[in-house]
């Protein structure tokens, strides 16, 4: 039994190996093809270049299906669209509407509590924030849309990716399934996935929403799944001696010590979906990322630039609020050694 | 009826302990099976049975399956094979639910390295098992500040685990075990990771609960003075095989095996043994010297009358409470019993 399992593998693969090979020369077009296959064994000149008939015919397929997924599922995708478009918009409409110095002083006020009342953290923010608007007046409305789609992604891979994260730290089926699939999520460029976005959801800011899930998601994911596994083994066991069931375990437990590693994560993901929005503007996404687009279009160098600060700007205030959010996080699991007697 | 059974239990880890166990059950070392099968063997045929209100040490060196041992009895790991019967109920017939209302309420368990939650205050680590357990707060927290006193830790409740110092964070988890006001309690290797002086300390605060509380305690070290002190019966496990049981005293007179010679060689006897053990009796005692004696009491340890012996070179008589005499030493016999065999 064992020797035969040994075998079964490499077996599998060979076969589909073949598979895939007889399948490429039975869809080659006739022309690319010798006029009877035994000539293959005659003639070897196919092997100076890559043959045209081995060739895997994946695209094809691949349309097909995808228009099959529009015909088929077109009220679905329209669902989300509308769903998140209306999301957009509203948040969009009433940021937009506000008056500066009122959004200015909201920031001010999530920093200071988010990063646990620290005063610089809290300056650098609001400095950064009015920056925005200081480098040029018309950056402002546009990075109000850039951050809402920012949010509405971050939200998503919260929703999502936390989870799965959690599901995959439990079990190893499930992390061996889905590591793979992580892989490809942040390999593949970018615009693989814009442009059916972009048939899916059509122009704007959904699509953008969509590459910045699959673009960022993958590690927070990571990071939840790594955090809830460097949890203590042994304050999990003595979660289970006490018997505590898994539910108690998870909330009062695991999330609560994996949380500083989830902050990271959540952290990254915000960082990764702010590089996207750059990317998101040449399909058509508004936001401050076309304005960089643009200065790139007409070679104006100062214009480019300009908006690039803007962009690193938002990332440091994305960056500072998440941050020392977590950073808060920790001193209240982990507080500094000091003993009072 | 035994409080606590341990039947022909085996553990055996590796990927399909099944098929092992009967190479185990024919008498394979640990050694053998782990070269011929790449398993290790937890535990080998371990029976025993543990009084109600006795302390029970299992002792052994690294890698003698005692931590394994300990956690079969609140099923954290299940046996291979074999049964585990607290008051009469088998261990291993308990479902998932079954399971966890018998860990809250039958058990207690006190970790080496502590295992408490970092992210929770003392108070909040003490009163964790009435947690899970659905207790309100306010009956939670006035249980826990009772048991905090008990381990006089009183004044420290609202600091996180991390401030306290090692022995301070052991009494935590001595608290927390005492909180849920279980029968039975399990300490695995609970105070070796502290220092000898702090050590002795808390064995002294143990045998102190334990006359008021006359808990079961099993207690896993790898300490032989700990387990003498601490012991009413010891079970001596070496490669998962449990070599000798015995009160302290059967341990030292009459070690099973050279395993347990060794571990017995450099203990302090005068320290262990008491004058009843050593003594002869009144009428096997013909032609002692009754000229020069001294009285001792039956329940004296050897060191506490030595050296009186060694000044007046005198013969002892025990005596009983009532002052009855029992029997005499001799030096020779003191001799006999101080010397290592």
């Amino acid at each position: 039994m064992k020797k035969y399992k040994k075998f079964l593998k490499p077996l599998i693969y060979s076969l589909t190996f073949i598979f895939f090979i007889i399948i490429s020369y039975r869809s080659a077009k006739p022309r690319y093809k010798p006029e009877h296959f035994t000539d293959i064994f005659n003639d070897f000149s196919w092997l100076g270049n890559w043959p045209k008939w081995l060739d895997f015919p994946l695209m094809q397929p691949l349309n097909s299906g995808f228009d099959w997924l529009i015909v088929k599922y077109g009220l679905f995708f329209e669902g989300i669209n509308n769903f998140l478009l209306g999301l957009y918009t509203t948040m969009k409409n009433s940021l937009v509407g506000l008056p500066w110095p009122i959004v200015i002083a909201i920031v001010i006020f999530i920093t200071y509590f988010a990063s646990g009342r620290k005063t610089n953290t809290t300056v650098m923010v609001a400095f950064c924030t009015f920056f925005l608007g200081f480098l040029s007046p018309r950056y402002w409305d546009k990075c109000i849309m850039t951050t809402c789609i920012v949010l509405i992604g971050m939200l998503l891979c919260i929703v999502v990716g936390i989870p799965i994260g959690i599901a995959m730290a439990r079990n190893k089926k499930i992390r061996n399934a889905l590591l793979p699939i992580l892989d490809l999520m942040q390999t593949i460029p970018s615009f693989c996935y814009l442009i059916p976005g972009i048939l899916l959801f059509g122009l704007g800011a959904v699509p953008a929403i969509i590459a910045i899930f699959v673009y960022a998601v993958p590690p927070l994911i990571r990071l939840t799944d790594l955090g809830i596994r460097l949890v203590d083994k042994e304050v999990i066991e003595a979660s289970e001696a006490f018997g505590a069931n898994k539910r108690q375990t998870l909330l009062g437990v695991q999330i609560p010590l994996a949380l500083p590693n989830i902050m990271q994560g959540i952290n990254q993901c915000t960082m990764m979906s702010l590089a996207m929005v750059v990317i998101a503007s040449m399909i058509g996404t508004r936001g401050i990322g076309d304005e960089v687009l643009l200065g790139l279009q007409q070679l104006n160098v100062g214009m480019a630039t300009e908006a690039g600060i803007a962009i690193v700007l938002l990332a440091i205030i994305f960056d500072r609020i998440t941050q020392s959010y977590g950073e808060k996080i920790q001193e209240r699991t982990q507080p500094k050694k000091e003993i009072k007697f | 009826m035994s409080k606590i059974e341990i039947r022909n239990v085996y553990k055996i880890f590796g990927d399909s302990p099944s098929k092992v166990l009967p190479m185990v059950q024919d008498g394979a070392t640990k050694e053998e099976v782990l070269e011929k099968t790449g398993h290790t063997v937890g535990l080998d045929n371990v029976s025993l049975s543990i009084e109600e209100g006795e302390t029970f040490v299992c002792m052994g060196l690294s890698g003698s399956g005692k931590s394994t041992l300990i956690r079969h009895i609140n099923r954290l790991i299940d046996p291979t094979s074999g049964e585990v019967l607290v008051e009469g109920t088998n261990v291993m017939d308990l479902d998932q639910k079954n399971l966890i209302e018998f860990r809250r309420h039958k058990m207690s368990m006190v970790f080496q390295r502590f295992g408490l939650f970092p992210h929770k205050t003392v108070i909040e680590n003490v009163g964790y098992g009435l947690e899970v357990q659905g207790k309100t707060p306010e009956e939670r927290n006035k249980i826990a500040m009772e048991k905090i006193e008990s381990v006089g830790l009183n004044g420290f409740e609202h600091q996180y685990p991390n401030q306290l110092s090692g022995g301070m964070q052991q009494r935590v988890g001595l608290a927390r075990a005492l909180a849920t006001n279980t029968n039975v309690m399990l300490m695995d290797e609970a105070f070796s990771a502290l220092d000898p002086l702090i050590r002795s300390d808390m064995q002294k605060q143990l045998i102190d609960l334990q006359s008021e509380l006359k808990k079961t305690i099993v207690f896993i070290t790898h300490d032989l003075d700990e387990s003498l002190r601490l012991g009413d019966h010891i079970g001596i496990l070496n490669g998962g095989r449990l070599v000798q049981v015995g009160t302290p005293v059967e341990i030292i007179m009459n070690p099973a095996d050279d395993y347990v010679k060794a571990f017995v060689k450099d203990v302090n006897r005068a320290k262990v043994l008491k004058a009843k053990v050593i003594m002869s009796s009144t009428n096997e005692a013909n032609g002692i010297d009754k000229s020069n004696l001294i009285k001792v009491n039956e329940d004296q340890f050897i060191e506490e009358f030595l050296p009186q012996v060694v000044c007046t070179n005198a013969n002892c008589e025990v005596v009983d409470k009532e002052g009855n005499t029992k029997g005499y030493i001799t030096n020779k016999e003191l001799q006999k019993s101080l010397s290592k065999s």
